[in-house]
């Protein structure tokens, strides 16, 4: 398998200034590294603050990073808006949450779907160009009479596969997704579901999905890394992670997971709120709300590494990998 | 906390309280009949029957645009005045409909307490927390001075706040979006209600702050007996929480049970579509069944079963003709002509939706 997709020590930090008038700086992701090969899927998830979308963003080159190196295809991407980034950004491609913020109330969808490729001089004429719209129009299962509504005249559903059309229009190699279904109804995201899947499949398009859905990630993720407070805390197949988890912030996202019929029984409360990105506490950022914590979470934070079964995990209590397996 | 029905004071004094209906109609809340509708041609909710008996948990689940919330609004007189509603809302079999908009107001955060779907909305942003509890207290229980404020700091207490003297003098915007939600839930608590009528009280919040708001829903019920009226789209949030399902499709109830029956045997094709629609935690990875097409506008709801035109089992009988609420087992009512025919989707239901264990703990 080729790597697609390297990121390496990822970070970005916003200055901000607290009620006091204080300079404080906010770490917004803060050492991330992954890789993702061709026509896989990595899941994201955390809670609302943890990065998720700013890792999108900086993985895209959407946002300068602050630390960090992101390797696509072989050559470095950066938020440089010259030639190469613009080269770059035709192979990758992001899909929002709110599928009518991402269009133009304005301007046919069909026409939507063909703006990348006039932008990028592609395909030899507008014949050609409205063919090419028109067939992935049929790929995401768009009746091609729909090409010539505007958004508000589609459904939720259809819209998302608007989007995706013309994400998918100029043939990326990833497809970064924030968010992609939180907006749409059960029935509604289990089409764009399985409509992603077979476009996988068809296409090979490596995807980046963000979600902060569990039930959704498991269902279309080879892996998943749970981000806490801007780090990865644990990462590794997704059975694996939510049926046994190995960090206690996993267990706890776990157990949280409304599940019907279950009563409160191995349900894992944590205690007060996520802690504001601003005050990362010291050691384990996790250990205020921990419930296995021990003394030295306090002061020691705990490295991500590889652990027994193979997956990482970044806690003082999980056992580490034998040496002969981190190789 | 103490309940004794017919001394809460948010009861107004009815010359009917000795109808009969009061005494014979073991439910606690019943709407009968009930039709919501805006100026248009077609009412969004249509001849709605539902109930919930003293101290039970109802769910009510359904796609975005079916109805759950205008129900509920519409029911406690919530909407504007271009809103015309029909049939009975029955608290303890007396109609709540004939009472003054007075009256009706102490109904309201009294014997009924609501959580709005937008939370924003609900807690007034320029009242420090404690006036707005301690005008609830005022209003429903007649608590003033010192009483009040020691009622309210019972309150934020009992909902999880720690330091309350602090917390009451706070505004809105300096709570997090959890710990509003939870001052809202104290707020609907001042009224010593009968039953709470949450409108997707957890649906802002993250995972684990939705696991405390639910738990605390959950120990609260337990403490007081207090009945819950829990609106969803999310069919995991109402199955966790509730005893009783009923499920809503464009302005109709289309089946309703016992949890674990809606979840296991589902009878209504809508109810197995939505089962059969979800991806889960566990059991083996299948591909998710979407039921085809998408819910109707108001204003273009088919005639006959609304559900036809998605339904994989319709028939033309199903065009024309409304199907009731009818017994399908003991305790499942369901809204279908054809119920009986072998199930619609294959996906549902879904047994592996509750085969799921806790996650477990690692080695
Ligand atoms: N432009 C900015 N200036 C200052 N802080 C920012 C900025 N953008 C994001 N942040 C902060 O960075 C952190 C991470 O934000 P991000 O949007 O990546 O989170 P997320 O995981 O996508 O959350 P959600 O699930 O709510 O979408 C948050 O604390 C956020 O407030
Ligand atoms: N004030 C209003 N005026 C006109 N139409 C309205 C009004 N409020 C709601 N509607 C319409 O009535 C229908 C039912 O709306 P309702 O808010 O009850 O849906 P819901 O089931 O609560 O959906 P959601 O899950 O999105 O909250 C929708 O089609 C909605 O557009
Ligand atoms: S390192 Fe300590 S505080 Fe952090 S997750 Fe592990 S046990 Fe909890
Ligand atoms: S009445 Fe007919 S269309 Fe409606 S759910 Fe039953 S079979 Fe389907
Ligand atoms: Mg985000
Ligand atoms: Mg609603």
């Amino acid at each position: 398998m080729t790597v697609l997709l390297d990121v390496r020590d990822l970070a970005r930090a916003y200055p901000v200034s607290t009620a006091g008038g204080v300079r404080r700086t906010l770490h917004a992701v803060d050492g991330v590294s992954f890789s993702l090969e061709r026509g896989r899927t990595l899941g994201i998830v955390g809670e609302s603050g943890c990065g998720k979308s700013t890792t999108a963003k900086l993985t895209l080159g959407l946002l300068p990073a602050t630390r960090g190196q992101i390797t696509f295809e072989g050559s470095p991407v950066t938020a440089e808006r010259d030639r190469h980034w613009r080269a770059l950004r035709r192979r990758m491609q992001i899909v929002h949450q709110d599928p009518l913020a991402a269009l133009d109330r304005r301007l046919p969808v069909g026409q939507q779907v063909m703006e990348p490729l006039v932008i990028h001089g592609l395909e030899a004429n507008a014949g050609a160009q409205r063919q090419k719209a028109l067939a992935l129009f049929d790929a995401v299962g768009l009746r091609p009479d729909l090409f010539e509504r505007f958004p508000h005249e589609l459904s939720g559903g259809q819209r998302q596969r608007v989007v995706l059309a013309r994400a998918l229009v100029l043939d990326p190699a990833l497809l970064v997704c924030d968010e992609p279904i939180s907006a749409l109804d059960v029935s509604v995201a289990a089409q764009v579901i399985n409509l992603m899947q077979d476009l996988q499949m068809r296409f090979g398009t490596a995807y980046l999905f963000i979600s902060h859905d569990l039930k959704v990630v498991r269902q279309v993720a080879d892996e998943v890394a749970v981000m806490y407070l801007g780090r990865i805390v644990e990462q590794g197949p997704p059975d694996a992670l939510f049926h046994a988890p190995a960090h206690p912030y996993t267990e706890a996202l776990v157990s949280a997971v409304p599940t019907p019929l279950r009563g409160t029984q191995g349900r894992i409360i944590l205690k007060g709120d996520p802690p504001n990105p601003v005050d990362r506490p010291s050691g384990c950022a996790f250990h205020p709300r921990c419930p296995r914590a021990v003394a030295r979470c306090r002061d020691e934070a705990p490295a991500l590494k590889r652990v027994a079964d193979g997956r990482l995990g970044a806690c003082h209590l999980v056992a580490d990998a034998p040496a002969a397996a981190v190789a | 906390m103490s309940r004794l029905s017919g001394q809460t004071p948010g009861w107004p004094q009815d010359p009917a309280s000795d109808h009969p209906a009061a005494k014979s109609d073991p439910a606690l809340l019943r709407l009968h009949d009930f039709t919501v509708s805006l100026p248009g041609p077609v009412p969004i909710v249509r001849g709605l029957e539902l109930s919930v008996g003293r101290g039970e948990a109802l769910g009510i689940v359904g796609e975005s645009g079916c109805g759950k919330s205008v129900t509920w609004l519409a029911a406690l007189r919530l909407l504007g005045r271009n809103v015309t509603t029909g049939g009975e809302v029955l608290l303890e079999g007396r109609d709540i409909g004939r009472l003054s908009e007075r009256d009706l107001a102490r109904v309201r955060g009294g014997r009924i307490a609501l959580i709005f779907q937008d939370p924003s909305s609900a807690l007034n942003p320029v009242q420090r927390i404690g006036t707005q509890l301690t005008d609830v207290l005022c209003q429903h229980r007649g608590l003033g001075g010192e009483a009040a404020r020691r009622e309210a700091l019972r309150l934020l207490d009992r909902v999880g706040i720690a330091d309350g003297p602090r917390r009451l003098r706070q505004y809105p915007h300096e709570f997090s979006g959890g710990m509003n939600q939870r001052v809202m839930i104290a707020l609907a608590l001042a009224g010593e209600p009968d039953v709470l009528v949450a409108d997707e009280p957890t649906t802002a919040l993250d995972a684990t702050i939705q696991a405390q708001v639910l738990d605390l829903i959950r120990d609260i019920r337990r403490e007081t007996g207090m009945a819950l009226i829990l609106i969803s789209h999310d069919i995991g949030v109402v199955g966790d929480l509730c005893d009783r399902i009923a499920v809503m499709y464009a302005g109709r109830i289309v089946e309703t049970a016992a949890t674990r029956d809606l979840l296991t045997r589902p009878r209504h094709p809508y109810t197995q579509g939505l089962l059969a629609a979800l991806p889960t935690l566990d059991g083996p990875r299948r591909r998710l069944t979407p039921i085809p097409g998408t819910v109707p506008a108001p204003a273009a709801i088919p005639p006959g079963c609304a559900f036809a035109p998605r339904c994989p089992i319709a028939i033309s009988r199903c065009e024309r003709e409304l199907p009731e609420l009818t017994l399908a087992a003991q305790d499942q009512r369901a809204a279908c002509l054809r119920l009986g025919e072998p199930v619609a989707f294959p996906g549902a239901p879904v047994p592996a939706a509750l085969a799921s264990e806790p996650a477990g703990v690692p080695a």
